[in-house]
């Protein structure tokens, strides 16, 4: 098996105490950054949908605008993986707790909010990106499952591709079963090749050693509270500039990841 | 111009659904036109409308070792694992290649949902699960796939794929990227959706649920039936299985139209036809039959016979099995490659069932009653909610494009 190796052109990154990748990094020098307003800008959608969209939406469209604004890339032309271990957690709350009472009065917009693909979906609509696009879910796991086929598709396929990874928090009978406690979204752009906006090259193996790369406060604790956060390890190296870690890409399947910086 | 793919060897496939559990009942039902649609005797509160229903699923409980994955849909899972030796060819696989170097690639729409749902109608009076209900495995999107993977043993990649109504077509393109690269040796792909009264009260709030049976590209149909299904395929490189029929290609694309509305214009499901086809290195005209996404919702069948009729000639058969299934939703993309494989291994097209007065937007290209040729190359449409659009092409061993 060759060596799997991607570029990345940008990241983004959203969480109740993080406005963008540039907040973690700010951190990780020391630094206390302002957290940000209570939604997601998502300026990439049109202010009507904004208006109306779940956060689950404005999450994934808000860190997948910030990783293709850095990116320099024209977003129409990006493959799309976009990868949630529960997806929108609280329109399955409203949805399993209206059913239980008066199911004939289901929201048609919740209801199709529901799925899945849901802010994929938007993302291509806002965007007038016509590229394959798909939506994950492996548990604790997304975000490494999530890399895994969104770098098969950067390698097979020869194309950049935009990977999403988000969870949004939860309150109501579903907390006890997701744990969700804080929401989290990030994105990379994957490219085959370097380009002038290239910040770092990645090569990934896969193993079936477990071992997880450990993580100092408060990073360890957003990773408790959300699956999505997995990523972390991965972006702090991204803010450090170079180095090791390892990720789940399955329950027993481990993402070996060696990153050098580009830029 | 999409990267070309090396065809892939399907070793083993299997399908249950409302037609009946494995490849024989499918085929059985098939060929006396037989609908595997009843009146709703689902949901958990009254609903006028067909389904497509598995019969029996809620008695076949899990093996003891398994129960904490007990749920409808991993229910279904199971009994479609124990159909046509499925489940004895994926453990001989792991016996040749390693537990390693099998990747599991499933799609759902709503994996097991239904569990949720009833945690929800009998919360402790504290408002929390019921304590048999607190399995956090079963109320996630990946349920399904961990539970897969838990009967098969394998420990290589495991994903699920979530993108509505063609999950369970788009985990063959994944897989045979994964194969390509070398990643894996192999793949179980698949899909499997339950009854549940989301998508039930779901689409009835959309108005996309018929009260009738469905009835694809009929000039009165006037919405879809649901049904469920578990649908599963093993994908091995073709120098293992030189007589076994192949994948050659698959094309994906989005519509970047509207959430539940597809294309006006069909784009998305035209660049993924052209994407497949261009893959497969196949010409339109060497396409013998296809199996249509054919919902029976008005937009849906609009686009998609324009899409047949401006796309391929007149001795290219075409039609939809929503008639016999109900639309499985995101298990409908397996079920429908199993059916073009049978069209390929038994020479049978299917008539489009339910058509009994064709819209005339329908070309000559449709298959109104069953039609018996040979098929050597097969397609398979899949169009889900958020413009998410598939095709896959499969054709006959030793077919060369």
């Amino acid at each position: 098996m060759s060596a799997l190796r991607v570029y990345i052109e940008g990241v983004g990154l959203w969480s109740p105490q993080l406005v963008d990748f540039a907040a973690l990094r700010s951190l990780l020098a020391g630094n206390t950054p302002e957290p940000p307003p209570a939604r997601p800008a998502a300026a990439t959608l049109p202010s009507n949908e904004r208006r109306r969209a779940p956060e689950s939406v404005l999450l994934a469209i808000e860190v997948a605008g910030q990783a293709v604004t850095m990116s320099g890339r024209d977003a129409s032309g990006l493959a799309c993986v976009f990868t949630s271990s529960h997806g929108d957690q609280p329109i399955t709350d409203y949805m399993c707790a209206t059913l239980a009472q008066a199911p004939a009065d289901l929201s048609p917009i919740r209801f199709h909010n529901s799925v899945h693909n849901a802010p994929v979906g938007y993302w291509t609509i806002a965007t007038g990106c016509h590229a394959p696009s798909t939506a994950l879910a492996a548990q604790r796991a997304s975000f490494g499952a999530g890399l895994l086929e969104a770098v098969s598709q950067v390698l097979a396929e020869h194309r950049p591709v935009l990977l999403v990874c988000s969870d949004t928090a939860v309150s109501g009978p579903l907390l006890e079963v997701t744990g969700c406690t804080q929401s989290f979204g990030c994105a990379i752009v994957l490219a085959p090749e370097p380009s002038a906006t290239t910040m770092a090259s990645l090569q990934l193996s896969l193993t079936t050693t477990r071992s997880i790369s450990t993580l100092a406060e408060p990073l360890a604790h957003w990773r408790e509270a959300n699956a999505a956060a997995a990523a972390l390890p991965l972006l702090a190296l991204l803010a450090e500039g170079r180095g090791r870690c390892q990720l789940d890409a399955a329950a027993t399947l481990g993402l070996q990841i060696d990153m050098e910086s580009v830029a | 111009m999409p990267v070309s793919m090396t065809p892939l060897a399907i070793t083993a496939y299997t399908a249950t659904s409302a037609m009946g559990r494995g490849l024989l009942a499918q085929l059985d039902a098939m060929r006396h036109s037989c609908s595997g649609l009843r009146p709703n005797d689902f949901s958990s509160a009254p609903l006028a409308c067909w389904v497509g229903r598995v019969d029996g699923v809620e008695d076949n409980a899990l093996p003891t070792a398994l129960a904490a994955w007990e749920c409808r849909n991993n229910r279904l899972a199971w009994l479609g694992l124990n159909q046509d030796g499925f489940l004895a060819r994926v453990l001989a696989a792991r016996g040749r290649y390693g537990a390693r170097r099998i990747a599991l690639l499933l799609g759902t729409s709503t994996a097991s949902i239904g569990a949720t749902e009833e945690a929800y109608r009998r919360l402790d009076p504290d408002g929390g699960f019921a304590d048999d209900m607190l399995r956090p495995a079963i109320h996630t999107p990946h349920s399904l796939a961990g539970f897969v993977t838990a009967v098969l043993g394998l420990e290589g990649p495991s994903l699920t794929i979530s993108t509505a109504c063609s999950s369970s077509a788009k985990v063959f393109a994944s897989a045979e990227r994964l194969i390509r690269l070398g990643l894996v040796d192999a793949a179980v792909v698949g899909g499997v959706d339950t009854l549940c009264d989301s998508v039930l009260f779901g689409f009835n709030s959309l108005e996309l649920v018929s009260t009738e049976p469905c009835r694809p590209f009929d000039a009165a149909r006037d919405g879809i039936s649901i049904g469920e299904a578990a649908g599963f395929a093993l994908l091995e490189r073709i120098d293992t299985a030189p007589e076994a029929p192949r994948l050659l290609g698959y094309g994906e694309a989005s519509d970047a139209y509207h959430m539940s509305t597809p294309h006006p214009d069909g784009l998305g499901a035209e660049l993924a036809l052209r994407d497949a086809l261009e893959r497969a290195g196949l010409d339109a005209s060497q396409v013998d039959y296809i199996n249509l996404h054919g919902t029976a919702s008005q937009k849906n069948d609009e686009v998609e016979a324009a899409l047949v009729n401006r796309s391929f000639p007149s001795r290219t058969r075409a039609s939809s099995t929503k008639g016999f299934t109900g639309h499985t939703l995101g298990a409908a993309g397996i079920v429908e490659a199993t059916i073009a494989l049978q069209a390929i291994e038994h020479g049978l097209i299917p008539g489009n069932l339910g058509g009994s007065a064709p819209d005339p937007i329908c070309g000559a290209q449709f298959a109104w009653r069953n039609e018996r040729q040979r098929v050597d190359v097969a397609l398979s449409n899949s169009f889900g909610f958020g413009g998410n659009n598939a095709c896959l092409a499969f054709a006959r061993a030793g077919f060369a494009a």
